[in-house]
């Protein structure tokens, strides 16, 4: 058993590889994942993900199928498009999920006009998106340098972000740290989804960030425990969906991605706090 | 009363349209070709007689075309279309019937000895066929009798067209053998995604290992990879070929890790641009075979 656990991954590289890669970004994308779900920017990390495509293939039409220039691109356009929401909220009568959802489709639609105005019809989406399975030493280090900055930033914002979902009110009378606050917690999103990107290689990037989070609800109440059970629920899910791939041959992001699913699923039945399961059994009134 | 106004217009433009048809018939052939490697060989035995518009053209995955209004409607004009068949083309039926295209339809596979594919699931025909040259010459005769059928006034156009290139065929069959022959028996065999090359193995002693299923839409699974890697350290592989329309990533991190060699682009589905090294039929071939023969012979 702990044998064909371990197997696959002393025999091949790839799988250490993608193991690592995984990882890396179990490891900072679930605690952004907590806080967008406490902020109820759950939907905005799918939405943003679609806004970071134009970016990407802006990159690769230019430079061809760099890691930096797509990089950068996918961060430059989603982080434009998050600023743009933002700001528009600011100072007009529109909400910020409105004007997100403005700017995300306008986004979106102009990746896919980029992408097939090329005239051949490469599927650009396969290249724009790297492979799990194909984590060359450049990805790597890109995947793990985002994990590491956004933990330590994470780190540094803290205090200012947990007010700011608790009591942003609070937050704004009595200290100038309310919209910085902001702004680099959207930096660490896009950052994290475009690691995402190149590592699990699809779309589906952003369930890694979010499907542990909401798990992680149903397990602990403070921020600190959410963010421990979501990590872990992230790493159990990637290593899990890697072996899932290589035994049961199916492809693998989706497969990580649905094993989140899984979890996500048990959990709203037997989660401690507020599991269906136990809503069910009947519990003794207090009686005065 | 409105209704029949407007099935009159109708009428009208159809007549109309069939005029216009007509008329530029007098002048040159309209040929459409579903593809870019078709789409030369059509030109090639049309010459100047024949105005051919290739739908999916240079660099173009026609496993997963999705075609534009532009060409619907060069299909709607069009006096002639040229397909491969042999299932390449799956969207072609919805093409023809939203176009309304009602003239000839040439298979240009016609005849051809299809291979069997073993999928994952099911047992599929390899609709690669052109990549045996002795099937490129099926090809060229079936574009030839489909031109003369469109246009019989061009008939010893054709034929001269086509018996020259047919020729060039020829020659370059025996080049691709020989060079291939001069190969030691040992390491004649390369791996390469996406496999459009069970032909060209079958054809020329090649034996050609994939890393993908049959299309180029399936994402690999790590059993997949793990699979190719056990084979090429077992085979000893000597050559890793980078198609021009996979992802390379997922070859590069195989041949990293068997320290097999990675070859040049091999072209499969689609010719280069006209600069590119691959920019007719017969180019390449002549590009692949170097290719090949290059990164297995050292």
């Amino acid at each position: 058993m702990i044998d064909a656990v371990i197997d696959p991954f002393i025999e091949f590289a790839f799988m250490r590889r993608a193991a690592v890669g995984c990882l890396a970004l179990s490891l900072a994308a679930p605690p952004i994942g907590v806080f967008l779900m406490l902020r109820r920017m759950s939907l905005m990390g799918d939405a943003m993900s679609h806004a970071v495509l134009p970016g990407a293939a802006i990159g690769y039409l230019l430079f061809g199928l760099s890691l930096p220039a797509m990089s950068l691109g996918g961060f430059v356009a989603g982080f434009a498009v998050a600023l743009a929401a933002g700001l528009v909220a600011r100072s007009t009568l529109l909400r910020e999920d409105a004007s997100l959802a403005g700017f995300y489709l306008v986004s979106l639609a102009a990746g896919v006009l980029i992408v097939s105005v090329r005239g051949s019809n490469i599927d650009l989406l396969h290249v724009l998106f790297g492979t799990v399975l194909a984590l060359d030493d450049s990805a790597l280090i890109l995947v793990a340098s985002i994990a590491t900055v956004s933990l330590v930033v994470l780190a540094a914002i803290y205090r200012p972000l947990v007010l700011e979902c608790f009591d942003p009110q609070f937050l704004r009378s009595t200290s100038r740290w309310s919209s910085p606050t902001h702004l680099i917690f959207l930096v660490l999103v896009v950052l994290n989804l475009v690691a995402g990107f190149q590592a699990l290689g699809t779309l589906m990037a952003v369930g890694i960030m979010l499907l542990p989070a909401v798990t992680a609800r149903f397990w602990a109440d403070d921020v600190s425990g959410l963010i421990l059970v979501a990590v872990a629920c992230a790493f159990a899910a990637s290593l899990a969906g890697l072996l899932l791939s290589y035994y049961a041959n199916v492809p693998t992001g989706p497969a990580i991605i649905l094993l989140c699913g899984v979890f996500y699923l048990v959990s709203m039945f037997v989660g401690r706090r507020g599991g269906i399961v136990w809503s069910l059994v009947p519990r003794r009134h207090l009686e005065a | 009363m409105k209704l029949r106004f407007i099935s009159r217009l109708g009428l009208a433009a159809v007549i109309l349209l069939a005029l216009s048809g007509a008329a530029s018939a007098a002048s040159k052939v309209k040929a459409v070709a579903s593809f870019s490697i078709l789409g030369d060989m059509v030109g090639q035995v049309g010459g100047d007689r024949v105005e051919v518009i290739t739908l999916v053209g240079p660099n173009g995955d026609a496993h997963v075309f999705s075609p534009t209004p532009a060409d619907a409607k060069a299909l709607a004009s069009a006096d002639v279309f040229f397909v491969n068949g042999l299932g390449f083309e799956g969207w072609i039926e919805r093409l023809k019937k939203s176009s309304g295209f009602e003239g000839e339809e040439v298979v240009a596979s016609k005849g051809v000895k299809p291979l069997r594919m073993e999928g994952e699931h099911s047992e599929t025909i390899d609709p690669h066929a052109w990549q045996d040259l002795a099937n490129g010459k099926m090809y060229v005769a079936n574009i030839r009798d489909g031109l003369i059928a469109a246009d019989p006034d061009g008939k010893s156009v054709y034929e001269a067209n086509a018996a020259k290139y047919l020729d060039a065929i020829a020659k370059e069959e025996r080049a691709v053998k020989a060079a291939l022959d001069a190969l030691p028996v040992a390491r004649r065999k390369i791996i390469t995604s996406h496999d459009a090359f069970g032909y060209f193995g079958a054809a020329y002693g090649l034996k050609i290992i994939a890393p993908q299923g049959v299309s180029t839409d399936s994402e690999a699974s790590a059993r997949d990879v793990a699979e190719i890697i056990r084979q090429i350290r077992q085979a000893k592989v000597p050559a890793v070929f980078v198609e021009t329309i996979t992802d390379p990533r997922l070859l590069d991190q195989i041949a990293r890790e068997t320290g097999a060699k990675i070859g040049g682009a091999l072209y499969s589905d689609a010719l280069s641009g006209p600069d590119g090294p691959a920019p007719t039929y017969l180019d390449m071939f002549r590009h692949n075979v170097e290719a090949i023969t290059q990164a297995l012979s050292s």
